[in-house]
């Protein structure tokens, strides 16, 4: 006799998903699920595109990561293009890049998560918001606005506009950047450098507070998958795929992007609109793996630059020894990439060459097929292109960062269901912490529902004879 | 806004087939958004924890398109409790991106990715998710609405100008402000 718990919409998350919880006779978890409600057909509407449309088209398939679809995009269309760029666009693309995160994790940061921790897992619900935490601490909300403010303004500063910018082109970027705009951009890098210091700083005395949240937020082992440099540094544009497991030892390294598909396969449900991507030599569903802030953090050798490998070194102490296992630590991991981002973006524009005027490799398409593969503020994304003679797509798949950590997630919900979730006595905090541990993982479902619902929240205890049992609405 | 007396204006917002790349446009209002929060109530959004909308709301904001029962069912609540509805953005105005799925039958599109872009276990996802409607709408393609915001994303300003034009009691004008395709 089982029943079914229902948490939809799950809110301040990027996208639209719920969660039903199935319950035992005893009140005990028997199941967790989340469902991803949202589903929008990429990869069969891009047929028959032009291939140069698909970094403007792919874009939208995100509004608060679009560039990093813009640089995957065009990453697979360098390939059909069969050009190395050149190096002043691969560095300008890099910064690009760096904004983003820099603004995505803001925004994770902040708007959404900053008020289950600072105002409470408990708190009430019509005030847990950021427009709460704007009440309760305005000088840190205003530090949030900024520092998103920082990096979408260095996009647009680059790129002519804040979302959805075209500026990164097949071969390259389109303009060069000018000795106005790089000295405007780098004035405002050490603003955002302080405002990340300080956050990093105030949330190393907040996590503390939460380590029962930490034992709980999805620790149980996976794999963890991102790109480094060759050289095995922290890398979010380009690189070689590297695999760790849960004990910390390397499982695969140095895997061209290109060959991504040797170790990831895809599998579908029918309960999710978002695929489940596993890794292929462990079989699914046993291919467990995560990217993101977390894995990138445990993959890196070092970040290779001052304060954000002091940073990352503090983070290694969260655990004894081996990768960083608990999912809630995906926050402070996304604090430290603020910190890299912001300096090495400074770096980058310091670059003797960041102003050559030569951009862009002029070539026609040269290959029928093209994969392209950087690192999303969520983790890696992967674009995958075919075309025909006269360079119209054919077939696309797309392998979204958010996906990777689908049954991650699944997994993760389950464990803090167990943990908090009394089947028997429901209460708004329990839930939220199950909605909280997605929101470690920042997923971005308007990108997984490349296949994304929103319903009111209204969560029924019933019995096998369907019998009401216990009742929660919210607000 | 007149006085400090005057009723808080409320204000909605929900996210259909989109990308979020409209509500990411309206928080790039930046720092106004701490006016703003002086002004109205943010009553129901992605952004706040709020589940059910509330019975009567003044401005009641959707992003993205019609394209899933799901997003029918809410642009007809939106309607329904909404003073004023806005439809914000390309997706919610024409169908932009989105409706791109149309020329092609559901199934095809569903089959390229459940069945033919996986490695094992090909299944059409059916248990607790919306079903799909044949056919991507904007919005007043299923309710009317009274204000219509183009821009894929419209810019933050223009955001801010309409809505302070909504909260003000000014009639807004969208079309002098932003474009498709903006």
């Amino acid at each position: 006799m089982s029943r079914t718990v229902t948490i939809d919409p799950v809110t301040r998350i990027e996208g639209h998903a719920r969660i039903t919880l199935e319950l035992g006779d005893a009140g005990e978890v028997r199941d967790a699920r989340f469902h991803l409600t949202q589903f929008r057909g990429f990869e069969k509407f891009c047929e028959g595109r032009p291939y140069r449309e698909m970094p403007a088209l792919t874009a939208r398939t995100c509004g608060i990561c679009p560039v990093s679809h813009i640089l995957a995009s065009n990453k697979a269309c360098d390939h059909l293009l069969s050009v190395t760029i050149p190096p002043t666009a691969e560095k300008l693309r890099r910064v690009m890049n760096l904004a983003q995160l820099t603004q995505s994790h803001a925004l994770s940061f902040f708007h959404l998560s900053s008020p289950d921790l600072l105002l409470g897992w408990d708190a009430d619900p019509a005030n847990r918001n950021v427009f709460g935490v704007m009440r309760q601490d305005p000088s840190l909300a205003r530090d949030g606005i900024r520092l998103r403010q920082i990096g979408q303004t260095i996009i647009e500063m680059l790129g002519g506009k804040k979302i959805h910018p075209t500026w990164v082109v097949p071969g390259g970027v389109s303009e060069p950047l000018d000795t106005v705009k790089r000295d405007a951009i780098l004035a405002l890098l050490p603003e955002g450098l302080e405002i990340a210091k300080r956050t990093y700083a105030f949330y190393k005395t907040l996590v503390p507070r939460f380590v029962d949240e930490a034992r709980h937020f999805g620790t149980r082992p996976t794999l963890f998958l991102s790109l480094v440099s060759p050289s095995g540094h922290l890398e979010h544009y380009d690189g070689v795929l590297r695999l760790k497991d849960a004990n910390g030892r390397i499982v695969e390294d140095g895997v061209p992007a290109i060959d991504y598909a040797r170790l990831i396969g895809e599998a579908a449900e029918d309960w999710s609109y978002m695929k489940f991507p596993y890794y292929k030599p462990l079989g699914y569903p046993g291919g467990i793996y995560r990217v993101g802030p977390l894995a990138r953090l445990n993959n890196a050798d070092t970040c290779g630059t001052p304060y954000a490998d002091v940073a990352l070194a503090e983070f290694r102490m969260l655990q004894e020894r081996g990768p960083v296992a608990s999912s809630f630590h995906y926050h402070y991991a996304r604090l430290v990439e603020i910190i890299y981002a912001i300096e090495m973006m400074e770096r980058l524009l310091k670059e003797p060459d960041i102003l050559d005027a030569r951009v862009r490799a002029r070539a026609r398409s040269n290959r029928d097929e093209g994969i392209g593969v950087a690192e999303a503020p969520r983790g890696t994304l992967m674009h995958h292109y075919r075309i025909d003679d006269n360079g119209l797509i054919t077939w696309v798949n797309l392998i979204i960062a958010t996906g990777h950590n689908n049954l991650a997630m699944n997994q993760s919900i389950r464990q803090v269901a167990d943990a908090y979730v009394d089947g028997n006595r429901l209460q708004e905090g329990m839930l939220n912490r199950v909605e909280a541990v997605i929101r470690c993982y920042d997923p971005c479902l308007s990108c997984a529902s490349h296949a994304f619902g929103e319903m009111p929240l209204e969560v029924e205890l019933r019995d096998a004879s369907g019998r009401v049992l216990d009742r929660l609405r919210r607000p | 806004m007149s006085g400090t007396n005057a009723p808080r204006i409320t204000v909605a917002t929900a996210w259909l087939d989109g990308c979020s790349g409209c509500h990411m446009s309206f928080l790039d209002i930046d720092e106004r958004l701490l006016e703003l929060v002086q002004k109205v109530d943010i009553v129901y959004s992605p952004l706040v924890d709020a589940k059910v909308l509330p019975e009567a709301v003044d401005v009641g904001i959707l992003e993205g398109s019609v394209s899933s029962e799901d997003d029918l069912e809410k642009a007809r609540e939106f309607r329904k409790h909404c003073r004023i509805l806005v439809s914000l953005g390309d997706c919610a105005v024409n169908g932009n991106v989105p409706a791109m799925r149309n020329p092609f039958k559901l199934a095809d599109v569903m089959d390229r990715s459940y069945r033919e872009n996986v490695t094992v276990h090909p299944v059409i996802p059916v248990v607790g998710v919306p079903a799909l409607l044949p056919t991507v709408r904007p919005v007043h393609g299923c309710v009317p609405v009274d204000v219509f915001v183009p821009g894929c994303p419209p810019g933050a300003d223009a955001i801010w100008q309409v809505l302070c034009d909504l909260i003000d009691g000014r009639v807004p004008e969208p079309t002098k402000v932003t474009r498709f395709g903006a």
